[in-house]
């Protein structure tokens, strides 16, 4: 299962992001730490990040990865969020390639997966 | 400048797939090998470079030799144990404390995509751990911001391929086409299989001595990943621009030149890390060979003095081993006998493995 404190979900079934924002070297990360990972700095608050991205790398991934049992292919990539400008590794609800540009705009979105883990994606 | 390492001896045990033959088997073949080369030196100290050999893989190849009672360390830095094993070596021997230093590296690799206890379970659970699909996306990012396409990451593995008919350590001795590179199935676009090096088993070993006569290790410097690097060898799950952070394999390119006294424009001969055609390409820039987008002239120009063994590409890749083998393919080219694969002239070489950690490792050896 995904560890608590990544995801947040609502009663509406619709999830969001829990990031770390450091004030002090300004850099916003994902999954929240304890210590920023840019500057080692350890005053980090909890932040709901934003759901609006832009597509920064995409891939599918056509043969299943030690360890998971989901559909193949699935789409995968980089996203930068708009607001925060912070890139975030995920799922992509898209799984052709060619159907993906860079910058094109996503929005996260909840994916639950057959073995019953929730987990996010943007689509 | 202080006491001078020289290489006394190399071996190798070729990579490829060996059923029923041990990561001790393998050890001992290559140890053997370097050893009988430099004369049967007694050693004061080994260090073995494996990622999942697992406890006392190098006790076990010296044990295995009656040559125990030495320290001996196993060193894990990912694809860069071999570099890390190296630098330990030569640094002990310029401190002082040795004489005569044996580094081996051996390594069984799982089939398949490489499974790693670097990925916490949640993340494989969820399709986040594929490593391929990393590989995809740094080869996308280099082909986007460089100005390159999928024929230059073909016309890289046509190179190696070449390269490795003539290595008879190498795993895949066959050439092929573009066409044919472009024709083999997408493992994660943009890089179809026969882009991607296959993870496989072999070992190989190398012997160090202060002073001596032979080629010069001139240096071995293993480097990580700067806080916040997210998108190149390092994938924790999220970050900002890491356009401003130096990479690894800079950082170890910088600190092995200044150590070695070279700048890139005197590397003769590269062996440098292929794990997949792209990750060749962002290496010429990263170790300072090129500018960005430089790459095709680079192939064009000087496509038989990198990665003459034929690289990953052709060897696949023993992780433990891979680095030695490296070293030990420059070590050839600069004593000149390296056959139809022979670099002429070659003088100054220059070793690059990075992975995960993430670690970058850079060895130069001259004569």
């Amino acid at each position: 299962m995904i560890p608590e404190g990544l995801v947040e979900t609502h009663a509406d079934g619709s999830i969001a992001l829990i990031g770390g924002y450091s004030p002090t070297s300004g850099q916003f990360h994902f999954p929240r730490l304890d210590t920023c990972p840019y500057s080692g700095a350890t005053d980090v608050e909890r932040v709901v990040l934003s759901r609006d991205a832009t597509v920064w790398a995409w891939t599918a991934v056509t043969a299943a990865p030690p360890g998971y049992e989901g559909p193949v292919p699935y789409g995968f990539g980089i996203v930068e969020l708009t607001k925060e400008r912070l890139r975030i590794v995920t799922r992509l609800r898209e799984a052709d390639p060619k159907q993906l540009a860079f910058g094109q705009p996503v929005q996260l979105v909840a994916d639950p997966l057959p073995n019953g883990i929730v987990t996010w994606a943007f689509a | 400048m202080g006491v001078r390492v020289s290489v006394a001896g190399v071996g190798i045990h070729p990579f490829g797939r060996f059923d029923g033959v041990t990561n001790t088997d393998m050890g001992v073949h290559a140890v053997r090998a370097a050893l009988a080369e430099a004369g049967d030196p007694s050693f004061q100290a080994a260090f073995c470079g494996t990622a999942y050999g697992g406890v006392a893989s190098g006790h076990k190849v010296l044990g295995a030799l009656a040559l125990t009672g030495v320290p001996i360390v196993d060193v894990e830095a990912g694809c860069a144990s071999g570099g890390a094993a190296l630098q330990l070596a030569a640094g002990a021997i310029r401190a002082g404390q040795y004489d005569c230093v044996l580094v081996f590296g051996v390594e069984k690799m799982p089939k398949g995509i490489i499974r790693s206890s670097f990925f916490e379970p949640w993340r494989e659970e969820t399709g986040l751990a594929a490593t391929p699909a990393y590989f995809a996306l740094r080869a996308q990012r280099l082909l986007r911001e460089h100005g390159l396409t999928k024929d230059h990451l073909a016309e890289v593995v046509v190179k190696n391929r070449k390269h490795g008919v003539h290595n008879p350590n190498a795993m895949f001795r066959k050439e092929v086409t573009a066409d044919e590179v472009l024709a083999s199935r997408v493992v994660c676009d943009p890089l179809h299989l026969w882009m991607l090096c296959s993870p496989n088993e072999g070992a190989a070993a190398v012997v160090l001595r202060a002073g001596g006569d032979g080629v010069t290790l001139a240096s071995a410097r293993l480097r990580s990943h700067l806080p916040g690097s997210v998108l190149g060898e390092a994938t924790p799950l999220a970050g900002i621009d890491d356009t401003e952070i130096v990479p690894p394999s800079t950082l170890a390119a910088r600190d092995a030149y200044e150590e070695a006294g070279v700048a890139p424009g005197d590397i003769d001969v590269v062996e440098c890390q292929d794990t997949d055609a792209a990750r060749e390409l962002l290496a010429y820039h990263e170790l300072g060979l090129c500018d960005p987008g430089d790459q095709p002239r680079l192939l064009a120009e000087r496509a038989a003095a990198i990665n003459p063994s034929g690289g990953l590409l052709s060897k696949g890749e023993p992780l433990g081993a891979s680095g030695l083998g490296q070293v030990v393919e420059l070590v050839h080219q600069l004593r000149g006998d390296a056959g139809a694969r022979q670099v002429l002239g070659a003088r100054a070489g220059l070793a690059h493995t990075v992975g995960r950690g993430a670690n970058a490792s850079c060895v130069i050896v001259t004569r």
